[in-house]
């Protein structure tokens, strides 16, 4: 079999002269080196924030909700937002794993590793808020269905509180497997290298006995594929369903059929943000460059400005249907409580629009596209605008209902409401620092798939090819 | 289970590794697999293997799954505690397609990777013998089986010929067993190759 090259015209997804066993070393290179202060001073400050979410949870779980500032008028507030804020970054990880794949995207293998790990960590994080929200976490059983002695007392099924449970959690099962499946080989990997004995056994177990062999490479080629298949439906089903809670009740504000594509919308936005962020630093720490190169990044680039038009036309279609339904409910929700700067929490609304729809127009220029400090700075300021997007669907939709004698008056967290959120930081953090430390943060067996292919020193066997061609084809047409 | 006596030829390149495949296989030896540090498309056909059937049994584990989730939420709704909901019909098939979409992943998925697992013999504390460890990092391995009649320094001048860059005859335990990586463990005391 002739080894196909990629056209010149392309970037390489791989710099510098590389071979196999190079690929190898540079990224394991991490895993087998000791971390470094800086390694130790971030974790150390993910586990600080971990702490005291828990202390949070524990004042929330004695106290009751009532240790958040809810009150009967605003019932969601920055649980659910944080919530459905913490979802919508884990979409990046499987959109960029899952659908890449089958759109047979090359720049995919660079950052899926990573961004499927995030894409689980946000979920963890993400599924801490309903249920301690819950109130009584103790009971929170009761969500699934089985066969009970209360009755039997069974869950509604026709409520999408109940589907966000079953999209939830097939989400972070698929997401898991999806991931461990792809770890399989290159814990191998990381296990025949191995040095220490600890480690020998360690990555052993992890590999689950992997050889290498290539009826079992086939095998795992089809599960990969199959499982790109499947995950690709389920990411845009989830956060269509965390719409659905949303959607399908009669407040005005939320009471709006564009939301299944404009929370996917911003789902994938606010998530290729969080990959951003991390991947500027990731390839920075780890020496990563050759790997994660500015390709990857310009082309994150990208869809972050596609989707964060969409989102803006999301957020301007809702503006015109509150006004061209003519329906004072949603007039009042839609031009005073949000697009009304003066209101009580106009400043959310344009914040939101600040940072979601007018920031990320910068990456219509190349220049600003490859520019990594301007990358970093976007990608934080576009998940503070998708944190206050959250905010403002949720809080500006309720704080002031048809019955003005229940009007709330406004609306702050209480300290333990934040340090929950901050205790999710923590979680999401303390995996990640585990994650980049004793795993393979770049799926080593995919690049030396396509090294060959997109390498950079391997393109230049393109040029001799492309030229003979050319050479060939000139010769024949030339009378 | 026994010990089988093996001849193994290491590859650097895929593009030796081809021929030499079709040259092995049409001399008449028999591959027992090729190690690979990552899928190399091409390699299954050459060595004759047929197609997996692991997409049908994800097939098959997906239609469990809606099947099982509208089953039990309709017998649920309509028989077991008909729930009355304002008013509206207690058969509501639109409302449960979400759930139904959910467990046709979570079907399909757990049991392809469960069943992907069986087949390759995947677990923790799976332990098989590595006919090279850089099988994993950038070497091909060959791993050819020995019958009575090979002649295993033949067959490893015919490997080097055809670009084998390292050959080695191993007599090896064929399957798995439960193990450790870090410890050497001497399985069945002498080879009954």
């Amino acid at each position: 079999m002739s080894v196909k090259y990629e056209s010149q015209l392309r970037e390489p997804l791989v710099y510098g002269n590389k071979t196999y066993h190079d690929v190898t070393e540079d990224i394991v290179r991490p895993i087998e080196a000791k971390p470094s202060k800086l390694w130790y001073i971030g974790f150390y400050i993910s586990v600080c924030l971990l702490m005291f979410g828990v202390y949070s949870v524990y004042r929330e779980v004695t106290y009751g909700i009532g240790e958040w500032n809810l009150n009967k008028t605003i019932g969601w507030g920055w649980d659910i937002t944080n919530f459905v804020w913490w979802v919508g970054i884990g979409h990046a990880g499987t959109l960029i794993s899952a659908i890449l794949l089958l759109f047979r995207q090359g720049w995919r293998t660079g950052v899926n590793r990573a961004a499927e790990a995030m894409t689980i960590f946000a979920v963890m994080c993400a599924g801490q808020f309903p249920i301690f929200h819950m109130g009584r976490v103790w009971m929170a059983f009761f969500v699934l269905p089985y066969p009970n002695s209360r009755g039997p007392l069974w869950v509604n099924f026709n409520s999408p509180l109940l589907w966000d449970v079953f999209a939830i959690s097939t989400y972070f099962t698929v997401s898991l497997l999806f991931w461990y499946s792809g770890l399989i080989p290159d814990f191998a990997t990381v296990r025949d290298r191995a040095k220490t004995k600890l480690r020998k056994h360690l990555y052993g177990i992890a590999a689950f006995g992997w050889t290498g062999s290539t009826k079992h490479w086939q095998r795992h080629e089809s599960l990969s594929l199959v499982l790109a298949g499947l995950s690709t439906p389920l990411v845009l089903s989830v956060h269509t369903i965390v719409s659905f809670d949303f959607a399908t009740s009669v407040i005005p504000g939320w009471h709006t059929t564009i939301f299944p594509p404009y929370f996917v919308a911003g789902a994938i936005f606010s998530g290729f943000a969080m990959v951003q962020s991390l991947m500027v630093v990731v390839r920075k720490v780890f020496g990563l460059k050759d790997y994660i190169t500015l390709g990857h990044i310009e082309a994150m680039n990208k869809v972050i400005v596609l989707t964060g038009s969409i989102v803006g036309i999301a957020y301007l279609t809702e503006l015109f249907m509150g006004w061209y339904s003519q329906n004072k409910y949603e007039g009042y929700t839609f031009w005073y409580s949000r697009a009304n700067l003066f209101s009580p929490y106009g400043w959310s609304y344009w914040g939101m629009m600040a940072c979601n729809v007018l920031s990320p127009q910068i990456f219509w220029f190349r220049k600003m596209r490859r520019n990594l400090f301007v990358t970093f700075f976007m990608s934080v300021l576009v998940n503070i605008g998708m944190w206050f997007e959250r905010f403002v669907i949720i809080v500006t939709s309720i704080y002031r209902d048809y019955l003005p004698s229940s009007w709330s008056v406004y609306y702050s967290p209480s300290i333990w409401e934040i340090g929950f959120y901050l205790g999710t930081f923590g979680l999401f953090f303390t995996c990640f620092f585990l994650f980049a430390k004793y795993f393979p943060t770049i799926a080593i067996a995919e690049i030396k798939y396509v090294l060959k292919t997109t390498g950079e020193s391997y393109k230049d066997n393109m040029a001799t090819i492309e030229k003979k061609q050319a050479d060939e084809f000139a010769h024949e047409y030339a009378h | 289970m026994a010990k089988k006596k093996f001849v193994v030829g290491c590859f650097d390149n895929e593009d030796v590794l081809f021929p030499a495949v079709k040259k092995v296989r049409t001399t008449g030896y028999k591959i027992k697999d090729v190690y690979t540090p990552f899928p190399v498309h091409g390699l299954d056909h050459a060595l004759g293997m047929r197609e997996t059937s692991l997409h049908t049994a994800g097939f098959i584990y997906g239609i469990t799954g809606t099947t099982t989730a509208l089953s039990c939420i309709s017998w649920i709704f309509t028989k077991d505690w008909p729930l009355d909901i304002g008013g509206k019909p207690h058969f509501a098939l639109p409302a449960w397609i979400p759930i139904m979409f959910e467990l046709t992943v979570l079907f399909a998925a757990v049991g392809m990777v469960l069943t992907f697992c069986y087949l390759c013999q995947l677990a923790p504390f799976v332990k098989k013998h590595h006919f090279h460890l850089r099988a994993t990092d950038d070497l091909f391995v060959m791993v050819i089986e020995c019958t009575e009649n090979t002649n295993t320094e033949d067959l490893k001048a015919f490997l080097t010929n055809n670009g084998a860059i390292e050959t080695d005859v191993q007599i090896a335990e064929e399957g798995w067993w439960i193990g450790r990586y870090d410890k050497d463990e001497v399985l069945f005391e002498g080879a009954t190759a």
